[in-house]
């Protein structure tokens, strides 16, 4: 049978930003498999707390200097990544390098902050399931910030390498978009391991 | 470019196209081109036929086990060994076979049936396969050495702890979960990138085929039961080997917590495996009644509705726990109302039967199999919903014939007809009738002589998970008969494996649409171009072929890879969007993640070493494919 053809595309675009896009989709999937995940992985900590008295058992809750400079660094880390996310909607190249730079610093800092949280837990991961679910919950958190922290300083270095084109500049506000998941499924782990104990204890 | 539309195409201007797409698309011959290979047809075909192998291996396993239990005192098997055989075949059917054959079938057809040249992120496809091969070989491989896994294919704790399952053989298993989930999950995220953006001009979601609705809504199950049997296994494997005590009830911990995480997802996944076989045989259905199904929204409504009640109902695997009374009649009412959308879905392939022209071929025959051992399946299945019956009847032999009516009902059956459906598409031949129905009518009559028995066991007490039983207590006729029937279903798999074999050299050519079709897979030849199609297909109606207007679109570059992305909901174009290139990056991804998972088997500092080479393959795979600055700046 003959095709009779009724349309051209060949006029559409040949890359987009955000949802027009088959990789936003991906990973809006993604983030909802990690959020899943950090969920579950909240409610095992509530179920493993509703069988333990005191909580925690030791009595001596995470200390906070720690959690409270990675959770303020955190949220401040938003600004460059604010910043970044526009430039590249803008499709201004040097300001998107710019912002690639201090969010790779940015995360850097974080994840040395990070190091001293796992020391001020109070708590080894196998004296007791408080410690367990403590341990895995900073521990998935921490899997993320690296990810997205090395993903970030390999976009930064496309950026120097590379031509860089919509498709390009779209990658990079998806970086941004996976920061955002990454500072919000914090929060609630930062009341879980720094304020729950406080609380109910 | 300027054509007035519409317009034909010449025949020479079709066949110059076809050669430039052909060069573009191909998959070379050379053995490293086919490691490279990401045509979603190629890496479907793998994963069907892997999953079939796992299937033929998963069966040896259970024909073992009917051989043990034919005699009352049986030395064939040990104790120990008969642990590990029928871990194995759960093991294996759930994880190895049912989700990744239903995935795989997706694979091959979503990005047909949608009119498009390649799934979604056809490189972490490529991934996926090599990630579930090679998590399946482990598995196998440590079977093998006698270390398979030894606590059934839920690996309940306490005895899957260190203390009651020594040595690796249950930290293969927990690997096995890890492997087989990250690919089940990447496979689910192509398959819903695929559909939402992929989708042929003009094919609304009030278009779509009831096949794509149920691989979606399976997808969208996917990405939420998964993570659950990961978090629960990698606690279960932390347990084990650095000492955390997620389920040490001495030290805080608790076994309910796995039962709550593994049924969260285990519950799921049986709709997991069920809900692609109702789009399989909504598929049959229409075609072999050659008819509309009949009350389309309805479907939909009850595929998505199997979709949310399936995640409501885990607690019913757990009724023998001990849970609040209330929580437990809850429960039961909530099982029970999941018979509603099957109901409905079974109704309504009836009605479109009884108003169609219904040809018998072998497709239509196993989905009529389907539906009598499925309602079957579940009327044991309502009867186990309540608390005080599942009580007695926990552990028994007849909840061993109760999900196997429901798996191999509603799942095997409409997978193999959905086997005899697409194989024409997918090899260009058909597959002969008569060894079909032969094939058919063994696997129907063995099933029932195999499974129905087992009702009875159950009932008279005989327990699941036992490698013998003494002589005199009633157990023998009906155990001798079951593993006949069992019999009766190796000779039907066999049949279908030679049906195969010939058909593959002399079954009858298929042509484009043997069936006379509906959906947009037939609208391309058989075996479909590496393209797929030369044009982007329109659809105006939803039973597209059954139209007497076939129009297309023009457009996409021919010269480099790329597919078209429509909207969501309405399925207007878009943009253009590139599709990756072959590459062997994913192969040695999937390797190096392979040695990560396997290596944190034996240290946990793997886990850290191990991710350093998967960064480096993450970066080839994902190397920006513009040119380098410095290259530009030269030609300048
Ligand atoms: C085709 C013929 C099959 C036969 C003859 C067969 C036979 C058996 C037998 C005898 C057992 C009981 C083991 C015991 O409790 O001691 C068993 C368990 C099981 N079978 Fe099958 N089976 C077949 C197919 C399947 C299929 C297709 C699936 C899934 C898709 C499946 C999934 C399971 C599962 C999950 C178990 C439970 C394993 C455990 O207790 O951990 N079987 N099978
Ligand atoms: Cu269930």
């Amino acid at each position: 049978m003959k095709a009779r053809v009724v349309g051209d595309v060949s006029m559409l675009p040949d890359g987009a930003f955000g949802s027009r896009t088959p990789i936003w989709w991906g990973l809006i999937c993604f983030i909802l498999i990690e959020g899943g995940g950090f969920a579950l992985a909240c409610g095992a900590y509530f179920f493993l707390m509703s069988h333990t008295e005191p909580w925690p058992p030791s009595r001596f809750p995470p200390d906070l200097p720690a959690g409270i400079a990675f959770t303020a660094l955190l949220l401040l880390s938003e600004i460059p990544n604010v910043f970044t996310k526009r430039a590249e909607k803008a499709q201004d190249e040097r300001a998107t390098q710019l912002g690639l730079i201090a969010a790779s610093f940015v995360g850097a800092l974080l994840l040395a902050i990070r190091w001293f949280e796992f020391h001020s837990l109070n708590v080894r991961w196998d004296d007791n399931a408080y410690g367990s679910i403590v341990w895995a919950l900073l521990f998935l958190h921490t899997v993320h910030l690296i990810t997205d922290w090395a993903d970030t300083v390999v976009l930064a270095v496309f950026t120097f390498t590379h031509e860089v084109d919509t498709n390009r500049f779209s990658d990079v506000a998806d970086n941004s978009l996976y920061w955002h998941f990454v500072v919000i499924a914090w929060l609630p782990i930062y009341a879980l391991i720094y304020w729950v104990p406080r609380l109910a204890g | 470019m300027s054509a007035a539309y519409p317009r034909e195409v010449g025949a020479k201007e079709a066949e110059a196209l076809h050669a430039q797409l052909d060069a573009t698309w191909r998959t070379g011959t050379g053995f490293w081109d086919r490691l490279a290979t990401v045509d979603h047809k190629i890496v479907g075909r793998r994963y069907i036929v892997t999953g079939f192998v796992f299937f033929v291996l998963a069966g040896i396993l259970a024909v073992l086990m009917r051989l043990q239990l034919a005699t009352p005192q049986s030395g064939l098997i040990s104790a120990d060994r008969y642990n590990q055989i029928f871990s194995m075949h759960g093991t294996t059917m759930m994880f190895l076979f049912a989700v990744p054959i239903m995935e795989a079938m997706g694979v091959y057809l979503v990005p047909l049936m949608c009119g498009t040249r390649n799934i979604a992120y056809p490189r972490l496809n490529a991934y996926s396969y090599w990630v579930y091969l090679f998590g399946g070989v482990m598995i196998w491989v440590a079977f093998l050495l006698n270390v398979g896994p030894e606590t059934g294919w839920f690996s309940y704790v306490p005895l899957a702890g260190p203390e009651f399952s020594p040595g690796k053989r249950t930290d293969f298993w927990a690997q096995m979960i890890t492997f087989t989930e990250v690919s089940a999950l990447a496979v689910a995220a192509e398959l819903i990138a695929t559909i939402l953006k992929q989708r042929a001009p003009g094919m609304t979601l009030a278009r779509m085929p009831l096949f794509l609705w149920s691989i979606l809504v399976t997808s969208v199950m996917i990405l939420f039961a998964m993570p659950a049997v990961m978090l629960a296994s990698s606690f279960l494997i932390s347990d084990r080997l650095i000492g955390t005590h997620f389920y040490n009830p001495a030290e805080g911990g608790d076994p309910l917590l796995w039962q709550h995480l593994f049924w969260f997802f285990g519950h799921p996944e049986v709709y997991i495996i069920f809900v692609p076989a109702l789009g399989m045989v909504s598929s049959i259905v229409a075609t072999f009644a050659q008819r509309t199904i009949f009350a389309y929204p309805a479907m939909v409504m009850a595929l998505i509705g199997n979709g949310l009640l399936a995640f409501g109902l885990w607690v019913h695997h757990m009724f023998a726990t001990g849970l609040p009374r209330l929580g437990n009649s809850f429960y039961t009412s909530a099982s029970m109302t999941i018979a509603l959308p099957a109901g409905v879905q079974i109704f309504c392939w009836i009605a479109t039967l009884w108003d169609g022209k219904p040809r018998f071929k072998a497709p239509l025959l196993f989905v009529l199999g389907f539906v009598v051992i499925f309602v079957l399946g579940g009327l044991t299945g309502v009867m186990l919903a309540s608390v005080p019956l599942d009580l007695q009847l926990h552990d028994t032999y007849f909840v061993v014939a109760h999900f196997h009516y429901v798996l191999i009902g509603g799942a095997v059956f409409p997978l193999f007809g959905g086997f005899y459906y697409w194989f024409p598409k997918i090899t260009g031949r058909m597959l002969s009738e008569k060894a079909g129905a032969w094939n058919f009518w063994l696997f129907f009559v063995g099933f029932n002589v195999a499974f129905f028995p087992m009702h009875i066991l159950g009932l008279i007490g005989m327990p699941r998970r036992v490698y013998t039983y003494p002589a005199g207590l009633g157990w023998e006729l009906w155990n001798r008969i079951s593993t006949l029937g069992g019999l009766v279903i190796v000779v039907s798999v066999l049949i279908f494996i030679g049906n195969v074999t010939v058909s593959l050299r002399r079954g009858a050519l298929a042509g484009d649409n043997p069936w006379d079709a509906a959906t947009l897979e037939w609208a391309t030849t058989s075996p479909p171009p590496s393209y797929n199609f030369a044009h982007i297909p329109v659809v105006t109606t939803r039973e597209a072929l059954w139209s007497e207007d076939r129009p297309v679109m023009e457009g996409l570059k021919s010269e480099s890879r790329e597919v078209l992305c429509t909207s969501v909901l309405d399925a207007e174009p878009d943009m253009r969007h590139a599709s990756p290139k072959p590459s062997l990056w994913p192969l040695f991804t999937a390797l190096a993640t392979s040695a990560m998972f396997i290596g944190s088997i034996f240290h946990e500092w793997a886990l850290v070493w191990g991710s350093l080479p998967i960064v480096v393959g993450l970066i080839g795979w994902l190397w920006p494919t513009t040119p380098p600055k410095r290259q530009l700046e030269a030609a300048t």
